[in-house]
């Protein structure tokens, strides 16, 4: 009964998305009132029912009712509680299921939010996002219902994938999905801004704070996906440039250049064509996520060509939202060009060199995705692309991107002097020049790459606290740190975390070291300055699955300095075998044991040791740009802003009557 | 349908079954352990989903990781696993794709894309620099106006 239930609610949130997304939409463009003023109601009702088609498939699932194929599929009675929750998004219907709630709580969020915006604005806004919502109802609907029910139930289910059986991974995709399709809602205000013919500042201004949080969220998913792959996958990497972590990347560097050129919309009103095609490709890049990782079509072109049902579906969808947008954009775009002028020199020139350079990496990180799929689909053979590529093209991408940066901030708006600029960045370069050359020597050994690597992140870390002092002028600095307003903090935070994270993605691939080794009980090998002294394995058991758990003691100058338990699992369901690292963590270095196989009778094992000095710089970094955009996301303007509005609001009614 | 599942659901334990086994093998320097574990990053396992030697536990991967092994330890160069591993396993065994003519466009289209990025940039800050201020509203120029007929008044 509940699942009918879930699957009514569904068709209900569909019928009222087709009306949200056409008579607000009319509404605003015929100027008949009553249907401006449905968008708000209709998309907060179209909230509630997806809620409730949500709230029925997690009963479902703790309900262990197994007549529903994908509980049957993704369950199991053995299956912790946390687990049976996170469940509900763990594979493909329940993930389109979480993809359409995610767009209805932005929806929801925009309607109670955005009250500075006028009616009609508001109206095509929720329109936009009606439609959307409506692409992907149907095909859940139509593809892939998650309440279908087996003729046939079984007595029990077939358990979630042993994978996602872990907290990082339950976090992991809903933090994407907000990220994801939180860019819709810059997507819906663009089209809305097109559609309405007013892309002002006011526009950019309404934007921000929506992109800047849908970043967020994609930021933290990305680094919840590198911190959880580091872990549990094994083989202690934090990146492979796997397809399904580029789908995720392609439209945060987009977003990221979104936020950039959006700031120069807002203050200067320029780039505003550009800054609308942004916010067009941030979301298609999303929908195009999307698609490979929902299609089938990565796992191989032929599995897609044998099934294409789903894949061609998001392939139509895809088609017509970017198409259909691209459309109007090459209809206004005569319209919406900017009158503004600026110098060589000038902080709007450092904003479109950061769009240059981050919309060619993602450019060069799209080609090496598809290219395998092209050249398969053209018969050109089959090849790999893989991370000697994706680090030849990206990194001499974003090494100039990174000195751009403390030149970029620090640049006046409309015109500066080149030498302004150099009088004013010559302390700082030299400090971090001396700096970068010098503190390699602390480490194990010197190494040119670790010294550029040193060099950028004191570069930006210098120019980034340098902006204050820039900022103060003749005035005193800590007058300039007071009234700094959050936007600027924003960017500090955010500039000091791309330096940090520089700083731990170089130190790591660089200063790592790792080694298979074969170990008796009671013997030790010595890796990075640390004795690994293997103790033996016992076996234990867990709540769905049975485990052999190694004990792995490290010393470092005699003393105890972490006790290490790598395991491995078997889950009695899906009889898959599983690694769990031991990790001992630290701001420094962590330590990172694998367990192999049993060697012998002996007790002997092998085991993969790893050092990895400055990794968890790596997700600091990732924490820190976060912290950064949530902060300029809160700034006090875009809420003076909604103040000031709803002050005006009853005067300028008494002033009309 | 479910023949789809069906593959990725393998696919996934093939992934999943990853990471188990590590072999420890001797080598004579540290120069070739370092070329081993070069070779087996950057080359494929051809039977997973997408991972390297390195990390895949398949059984095929162990077999091609004893071979790269022995090939190391008999002396040959990285270009002649290479060869060998390519000739036996196709250009999808290379992590780092081969530059010929169906890859022309792989390893040369970043190049393209900054330089079309550059020029763009040049272009459009040269163009906006010489674009004159923009024109005055109407309201300004009725300002204008207004002013210029006080002007006139007072100077008949």
């Amino acid at each position: 009964m509940i699942p009918e239930l879930g699957q009514f609610a569904l068709v209900l949130a569909l019928v009222l998305a087709l009306v949200q997304a056409t008579l607000p939409v009319i509404g605003a463009h015929k100027g008949i009132a009553p249907w401006i003023a449905l968008a708000r109601p209709v998309a907060q009702a179209q909230l509630l029912f997806v809620v409730v088609a949500y709230l029925c498939l997690t009963y479902a699932f703790l309900d262990n009712d197994f007549s529903v194929r994908y509980v049957a599929s993704n369950s199991n009675t053995e299956l912790p509680v946390l687990y049976q929750i996170s469940g509900v998004w763990g594979a493909h219907e329940g993930s389109l299921l979480f993809w359409a709630l995610t767009l209805s709580i932005w929806t929801g969020a925009v309607t109670l939010f955005s009250r500075s915006v006028p009616a009609a604005m508001l109206a095509r806004v929720v329109g936009v996002m009606g439609m959307v919502s409506v692409g992907f109802l149907l095909f859940m609907l139509f593809t892939s219902n998650p309440f279908e029910r087996l003729p046939n139930p079984p007595l029990d289910g077939r358990d979630l994938n042993p994978l996602l059986q872990d907290p990082g991974l339950a976090i992991h995709p809903p933090l994407l999905y907000m990220g994801y399709v939180g860019f819709s809602v810059a997507f819906a205000f663009a089209i809305a801004a097109m559609l309405g013919g007013r892309l002002d500042a006011a526009w950019a201004r309404w934007s921000r704070p929506w992109t800047s949080i849908a970043w967020v969220f994609l930021t933290l998913g990305i680094v919840v996906g590198s911190w959880w792959a580091y872990y549990e996958l094994g083989w202690g990497g934090w990146w492979f440039w796997d397809p399904v972590e580029n789908a995720s990347f392609l439209p945060w560097l987009v977003g990221t250049a979104l936020m950039h050129s959006l700031a120069a919309t807002e203050k200067r009103g320029a780039f505003k064509a550009w800054t609308v095609l942004l916010a067009i490709f941030a979301f298609s890049l999303s929908l195009l996520g999307t698609f490979l990782v929902r299609s089938g079509v990565l796992t191989s072109v032929h599995a897609f060509a044998t099934d294409p049902e789903r894949g061609v579906f998001i392939l139509i969808f895809l088609a017509l939202t970017v198409g259909g947008s691209l459309l109007l954009y090459s209809w206004r775009a005569a319209q919406i060009r900017s009158t503004v002028s600026f110098d060589l020199v000038s902080r709007e020139t450092g904003l479109l060199l950061n769009n240059v350079l981050l919309v060619v990496a993602t450019g060069a990180v799209l080609l090496g995705t598809l290219y395998p799929l092209i050249t398969e689909t053209l018969n050109l053979g089959k090849i790999s692309v893989g991370p000697p590529y994706f680090n030849a093209v990206f990194v001499p991408l974003m090494i100039p991107l990174v000195l751009a940066m403390g030149v970029g901030a620090m640049a006046r708006w409309k015109q500066d002097s080149a030498a302004n600029l150099v009088r004013k960045l010559r302390t700082p370069l030299g400090i971090a020049l001396v700096l970068g050359l010098l503190t390699p020597l602390l480490m194990p050994y010197y190494h040119l790459g670790a010294a550029l690597t040193l060099f950028l992140g004191f570069w930006v870390t210098l120019t980034t606290l340098w902006w204050f002092h820039d900022r103060a002028g003749h005035g005193s600095l800590s007058s300039a740190i007071r009234t700094t307003p959050r936007g600027g903090w924003g960017m500090v935070t955010g500039h000091l975390g791309i330096a940090v994270f520089v700083i731990g993605a170089g130190l790591t691939s660089i200063y790592s070291s790792e080694k298979d080794v074969r170990l008796d009980p009671g013997q030790s090998y010595e890796l990075g300055g640390h004795e690994f002294k293997f103790l033996g394995v016992v076996s234990a058991e867990g709540p769905n699955y049975s485990a052999e758990r190694g004990t792995v003691e490290a010393y470092k100058g005699g003393d105890l300095v972490a006790t290490l338990h790598p395991e491995k699992r078997v889950y009695r369901v899906q009889t898959m075998p599983m690694t769990e690292a031991g990790i001992d963590a630290g701001l420094f270095r962590d330590l990172f044991v694998a367990l192999g196989e049993p060697l012998g009778q002996s007790g002997a094992w092998s085991l993969r040791l790893y050092h990895k000095p400055f990794v968890r710089w790596i997700w600091f970094g990732g924490l820190f740009m976060a912290l950064g955009g949530l902060i300029a996301a809160t700034d006090r303007r875009y809420f003076q802003a909604a103040r000031r509005t709803v002050k005006a609001g009853p005067e300028a009614v008494a002033g009309a009557a | 349908m479910s023949r789809l599942l069906t593959a990725v659901f393998l696919l996934l334990i093939c992934v999943a079954a990853e990471g188990g086994k590590v072999e420890a093998y001797a080598f004579d320097s540290a120069a070739d352990e370092a070329r081993y574990k070069q070779l087996v990053a950057e080359l494929r396992c051809l039977v997973c989903q997408n991972q390297n030697l390195q990390d895949s536990n398949a059984e095929l991967a162990q077999d091609m990781r004893r071979q790269t092994y022995e090939m190391v330890s008999a002396g040959k160069s990285n270009e002649q696993i290479v060869t060998y591993m390519v000739d036996r396993y196709g250009d999808f065994v290379l992590y780092r794709p081969p530059l010929k003519s169906s890859t022309f466009l792989l390893w040369v289209g970043p190049f393209i894309l900054l330089l079309i990025g550059l020029g763009a940039l040049l272009w459009v800050v040269l163009r906006i620099k010489r674009t004159p201020e923009p024109e005055l509203t109407t309201e300004q120029h009725e300002r204008a106006r207004q002013l210029l007929e006080q002007d006139e008044d007072k100077n008949p």
